[in-house]
């Protein structure tokens, strides 16, 4: 049971992993933003994990919950708002990669390298 | 948390390895955006259990709902599958192994899950949960964190959206240069959508009037209940997105215009900034609400009631908008 408590951080590790392989590797544009969608949530899962609290429930106050330990709600905050902005430049890059395919008819990184060399 | 929570929690942490290295190991590119908005759900399952309501409605709405849905509209102008594959592999291989290696020997020093006297429990969190009853008086600390104590940032977070939506309409508004291309499947689900399939369109149209009375009830009752302006305005575009597939686009385009989606889009950050303005003529500082009404704690409600207004319009102004800028772009 001891080992199993620090389970979150070594997924939060594999899955930032992961993610960060698709983005450097895979030379497949769409694939890449994929990849960084991975590694953000990775970092989501970490901010998350340390939130809970022994006994504790969701930060919200309620007449039947009074007097009852309240997980941290600041984790909660900051991951919002990284999924707000997330999104944001999620969609930006998927349109850069639109356009890139419009100039050179591919989304493929090498084939694009290629195609600037000549 | 239970046995049986935890339990749980480690299944889906590994259904969560399982999928991501699925994502990575397919060619497929439509797989792939399917997969990911099923991890997407798995995670906000994982959010919601280690207590972090707002943040799974968040995810859920976000990643499983918008982000499968921009994938799919991008790889419908681009390519549904990978040609080249990987480049270099086994250096990422290798830095990648030493990197987790690294992590995990870090985590031993970590708090383990939901320790009370972890370093993040004991700082500025217990000042919060203890404040928020006497000055802003919402039930749901996130909120009040969210929008009134850390004000600013949601201000920023609400121009990060805005900015996002004026590149995408940038990138993408204008018909490309020559000759358009027209791909038949996007061009098919433009002109008509699903309407030759009756279930989906009976069952559609009448979940969408409910969606959209959940995505006010979000809306409006972010104070008391997870939600708030940015998951309301996520799930009015879900809404939208999904009229969209079964009537077609341009009958979602009839029904909200482009330039009133602009205007939204642009009253958003309009109305929070003034808010903030308003609040310095009447004597406090920007973006505090305490000046409001004559009572504090009441120019706290109503001033975070009008920023979760502001950031649910500008949300579902620019949401819809790119969603049209992915799907006009190949009917034209």
């Amino acid at each position: 049971m001891e080992i199993l408590e620090l389970y979150n951080y070594w997924v939060f590790a594999i899955l930032l992993m992961i993610g960060f392989y698709a983005v450097t590797a895979k030379l497949n544009l769409v694939k890449k933003l994929i990849g960084l969608s991975l590694f953000q949530s990775a970092v989501f899962l970490l901010y998350i994990s340390m939130g809970p609290v022994e006994g504790g429930t969701a930060p919200i106050f309620h007449a039947d919950v009074t007097g009852r330990v309240f997980s941290n709600p600041l984790p909660s905050v900051l991951i919002l708002t990284a999924i707000v902005v997330g999104i944001s430049t999620l969609a930006l890059g998927l349109a850069i990669i639109v356009r890139i395919k419009e100039a050179y008819d591919s989304v493929e990184e090498n084939e694009i390298r290629e195609l600037d060399r000549q | 948390m239970t046995v049986f929570t935890v339990f749980f929690i480690i299944f889906l942490l590994t259904l969560m390895v399982i999928t991501a290295l699925a994502i990575v190991q397919t060619k497929n590119l439509f797989a792939a955006a399917m997969l990911s908005g099923i991890f997407s759900l798995m995670s906000a399952m994982i959010f919601f259990l280690l207590d972090a309501a707002d943040v799974a409605l968040t995810e859920a709405a976000v990643g499983a709902g918008i982000s499968t849905v921009l994938f799919l509209g991008a790889l419908a102008l681009t390519a549904e599958n990978e040609r080249a594959g990987t480049a270099g592999r086994a250096a990422a291989l290798a830095v990648v192994t030493v990197i987790t290696a690294v992590l995990v020997y870090a985590t031993f020093d970590m708090p383990r899950l939901g320790d009370p006297n972890a370093p993040a429990q004991l700082h500025v969190a217990p000042w919060y949960l203890e404040k928020t009853p006497e000055y802003i008086d919402v039930p749901n600390v996130v909120t009040a964190v969210l929008a009134s104590f850390r004000g600013y940032d949601t201000l920023g977070e609400t121009f990060v959206v805005f900015t996002a939506g004026i590149g995408v309409l940038f990138l993408l508004g204008k018909a490309p240069v020559g000759q358009p291309k027209v791909s038949p499947a996007m061009t098919f689900a433009g002109k008509t959508g699903l309407r030759h399939y009756q279930i989906p369109r009976v069952v559609g149209r009448l979940l969408i009037p409910f969606i959209l009375l959940f995505a006010l009830y979000v809306q409006f009752h972010g104070d008391y209940s997870p939600g708030g302006g940015f998951q309301a305005g996520v799930i009015v575009a879900a809404s939208v997105v999904l009229y969209a597939l079964l009537e077609g686009e341009e009958q979602a385009r009839q029904a909200l215009p482009a330039w009133l989606l602009r205007l939204m889009a642009a009253t958003g950050p309009l109305i929070y900034g003034f808010t903030g303005v308003a609040c310095m003529l009447l004597g406090g500082n920007f973006l505090d609400y305490s000046v409001l009404a004559h009572d504090p704690v009441h120019g706290q409600h109503y001033g975070i009631l009008v920023i979760e207004a502001g950031v649910g319009v500008t949300v579902t102004g620019v949401l819809i908008s790119i969603f049209h800028s992915f799907a006009a772009r190949g009917a034209k």
